[in-house]
């Protein structure tokens, strides 16, 4: 139980790895900074791996297996300490986050090479791996922010990256500010809790929340707090209307659009609101905020994705529509599928993006979809792979995606908080989903190439990014397989069943719901998925790019109205410029520095500095510099104190 | 009138003189004079006072005013010195530059 009682060390390691890197790398060789940056993240998914032997030997009594190391912050009532727990949702997450993390870690070896900053890069990257296990593995919520911070911090640092490049620091910048609002409501959730519970111990306010009423009417205290809650997730985890740096967030180097913007960082969100699975189902009104808002983002960022052109774009709508699938399962109160969602999605996508990488690799720099084609020869491993990727996606039958997306889809429909428009939605984003990730391989793989052959020299990456490629790959057709069986008669989902205890009070809620639909219609609803979200997306993307290829063009100038609407992003950013950014810089720029800084403050202190100026101009006439004046003073004022004591003697 | 009176009014007068010159007058010299005046005007009235009221106090004081006058009469006539030097005059009303 040696790595169980000191849980702290897997943080510790990549921690350890990134001062090593941040404060000597500059003068180390790039095996150095390899040795230190991957060694540390290698030790810690191997210390993982190890907690995870240890936990399968716990009773169930002995879960969640919580140890507090030190008093963090005690003042009067409040204590917080440095504590951290382990039980099967945190197995999960840790698995992942180590696990993938890992594997883009060796990625980047190569992908990083020839790039500036190469121990800045792996410093970052390693302190980003300590905050994401802190998030998972802290008991309480203070911890659980600040790693919730530090993964912030990490991302913003990693987005401007290029830090020479405008666009890279506007998009870190972006990021972070649009966090900050997702934070303050989080912040205010947390302060919620607290003045509920007196306590932000995870454990102890679930336990309490189980025992208060379900709040079905009007906004009571729990609603407040999972609202709050799911503002902080929002923002985390990019949810409408608080998605719009994750697009922009692209800037930064494909290894960190894998690793933070797709598999770890911006699920944090979803893992916060499974972790309070048990506020939520007290607070039903709540989880149709959650499942609504996922399923509009799921829709709405898979519109956008239809027409993007630059690859990693695509992806990162992709992302942006993959986590409203998984807020969608948690809001119709199944939050092990939204975590299966959550894991097969981290395999997949981090795949999708270091094959991207790959092949922006391969072209040089390349990142327009327009400008590739007819990739897939001279590129084979990368192809393949993302095209495991993409079936994974899109949800092809066996694919590890295939049941995540099929459980989240059954449950929004049969789920008692679900309902068949959600469905109905849902299943319309996956045709669309299918759609786009074909457009994507049909435009980078296949056709002619639409690149210069004698400028792009086209070359397959080196070992160490196709290996973590192969390795995802693997992840990707095989990680969903668990839940098979319960396709069948009697077979249960050994994920569902793993999450169990976890989720326990949750199901226990939800299941005291009347549920109105027939279990028989499960086998139907999956072949209508199966049908309407694979093959007539596939059928589509293949008829449009394969089969007709001038035919897209020709239906955008039929509908400019729509296509201009779509391939400006709904003019968002646009919006949130006039009606955020522009009135805050008039205001920030006119009343705050022109009349409170300059005018009020600047005036006040420069009044007193010429104030002061103009009585010592006065005061400086009585130095004549003429000896005898000042002998008269001096004269004079021995003369006044001796009369002054005469008179006081009196 | 006893003793002690005297030699009040004495130091008075004397005092009164110094303060005149060191005001009135222009060489530098002079009005170093007139500090030294009433220095010892003050030195008068220490030893009288001292005599009167049979304490020893007073005596001691003389001797520090005197030797800070020896101090002050070093380090008063190293500038003089040095002002005759530069600007061929001891005459303090030419001697103004100590101004802003």
């Amino acid at each position: 139980m040696f790595v169980l009682d000191n849980a702290w060390i897997i943080p510790a390691l990549p921690l350890a790895g990134a001062a090593v890197n941040g404060i000597f790398g500059r003068r180390f060789t790039q095996k150095t900074v390899n040795a230190v940056a991957v060694g540390s993240t290698t030790l810690a998914f191997f210390a993982t791996l190890t907690l995870v032997a240890e936990f399968a030997r716990l009773t169930p009594a002995q879960i969640p297996f919580i140890r507090s190391f030190f008093p963090w912050i005690v003042a009067g009532n409040f204590r917080v300490d440095f504590a951290l727990q382990v039980d099967q949702l945190t197995i999960i997450m840790l698995l992942v986050v180590a696990g993938v993390g890992w594997l883009i870690h060796i990625y980047s070896m190569g992908y990083m090479a020839h790039e500036g900053g190469y121990y800045r890069f792996f410093a970052y990257m390693n302190l980003f791996m300590f905050f994401m296990l802190i998030l998972v593995l802290g008991a309480n919520y203070a911890l659980l922010f600040v790693g919730w911070e530090g993964v912030g911090l990490c991302s913003y640092l990693l987005i401007g990256f290029f830090f020479l490049k405008k666009s890279a620091t506007d998009a870190g910048k972006k990021a972070f500010v649009v966090n900050r609002v997702g934070d303050f409501g989080f912040m205010l959730g947390l302060f919620f809790i607290f003045r509920t519970f007196g306590t932000l111990d995870i454990h102890t306010v679930l336990s309490r929340v189980e025992a208060m009423p379900v709040e079905t009417a009007g906004i009571g205290t729990l609603t407040a707090i999972a609202l709050l809650l799911f503002v902080g997730a929002a923002g985390k985890s990019a949810q409408v209307p608080l998605y719009v740096w994750l697009p922009d967030a692209m800037e930064g180097p494909t290894p960190v659009s894998a690793l933070i913007h797709a598999a770890t960082m911006v699920t944090a969100g979803v893992y916060m609101v499974a972790r309070s699975s048990t506020i939520y189902v007290h607070a039903p009104r709540a989880m149709m905020v959650v499942a609504v808002i996922g399923c509009f983002t799921a829709f709405f960022a898979a519109t956008i994705g239809l027409v993007q052109t630059d690859i990693k774009r695509v992806l990162a709508y992709s992302t942006v529509s993959q986590l409203g699938y998984m807020f969608l399962a948690c809001g119709v109160g199944a939050f092990s599928a939204g975590i299966l969602h959550l894991m097969t999605h981290a395999f997949f996508k981090a795949l999708l993006f270091l094959a991207a990488g790959s092949v922006i690799h391969a072209m040089g720099g390349e990142q327009n979809m327009f400008g590739m084609g007819g990739l897939r020869g001279p590129i084979r491993t990368t192809f393949l792979t993302m095209l495991a990727a993409t079936l994974a996606i899109s949800g092809a039958p066996g694919f590890s995606g295939f049941f995540s997306k099929d459980e989240i889809l059954w449950q929004s429909f049969s789920s008692p908080y679900g309902s068949p428009i959600l469905w109905f939605v849902a299943v319309v984003t996956a045709l669309m989903t299918t759609f786009y990730m074909f457009r994507l391989i049909f435009l980078t793989f296949y056709g002619a190439p639409r690149y210069d052959p004698h400028h792009v020299h086209v070359h397959e990456s080196p070992k160490s990014m196709l290996i973590p490629l192969v390795v995802l790959a693997a992840l990707a057709i095989g990680g969903g397989w668990m839940a098979a069986p319960k396709l069948f008669r009697g077979g249960t989902d050994h994920f569902e069943e793993f999450l169990r205890p976890v989720f326990a009070h949750a199901e226990e809620m939800r299941s005291a719901l009347p549920s109105h639909t027939p279990h028989e219609l499960e086998w139907p609803l999956m072949l209508l998925t199966i049908g309407g979200g694979f093959g007539l997306g596939l059928l589509l993307a293949w008829w449009l790019y394969i089969r007709r290829p001038k035919l897209p063009e020709e239906m955008a100038e039929k509908m400019p109205g729509p296509y201009a609407l779509v391939l400006h992003k709904y003019y968002v950013d646009e919006l949130y410029d006039a009606l955020i950014v522009h009135p805050m810089q008039w205001i920030s720029t006119n009343i705050l520095w022109k009349t409170v800084d300059v005018a009020a403050i600047d005036g006040t202190v420069n009044g007193i500095g010429s104030v002061a100026r103009e009585l010592g101009q006065e005061a400086r006439q009585v130095q004549s510099g003429n000896g005898r004046t000042y002998a008269s003073w001096l004269v004079a004022g021995a003369a006044a104190i001796a009369i002054l004591f005469l008179w006081l003697g009196h | 009138m006893p003793l002690a009176s005297y030699s009040v009014v004495l130091s008075a007068v004397l005092f009164g003189l110094g303060a005149l010159g060191f005001v009135f007058k222009r060489n530098i010299i002079t009005i170093f004079m007139s500090i030294e005046l009433m220095l010892n005007a003050v030195n008068l009235s220490f030893v009288a006072f001292s005599r009167l009221r049979h304490l020893l106090e007073g005596q001691v004081f003389v001797f520090f005013v005197i030797v800070v006058a020896a101090a002050e009469a070093a380090v008063g006539m190293a500038i003089i010195m040095q002002v005759a030097r530069n600007r061929q005059s001891l005459n303090i009303e030419r001697i103004d530059l100590l101004k802003l």
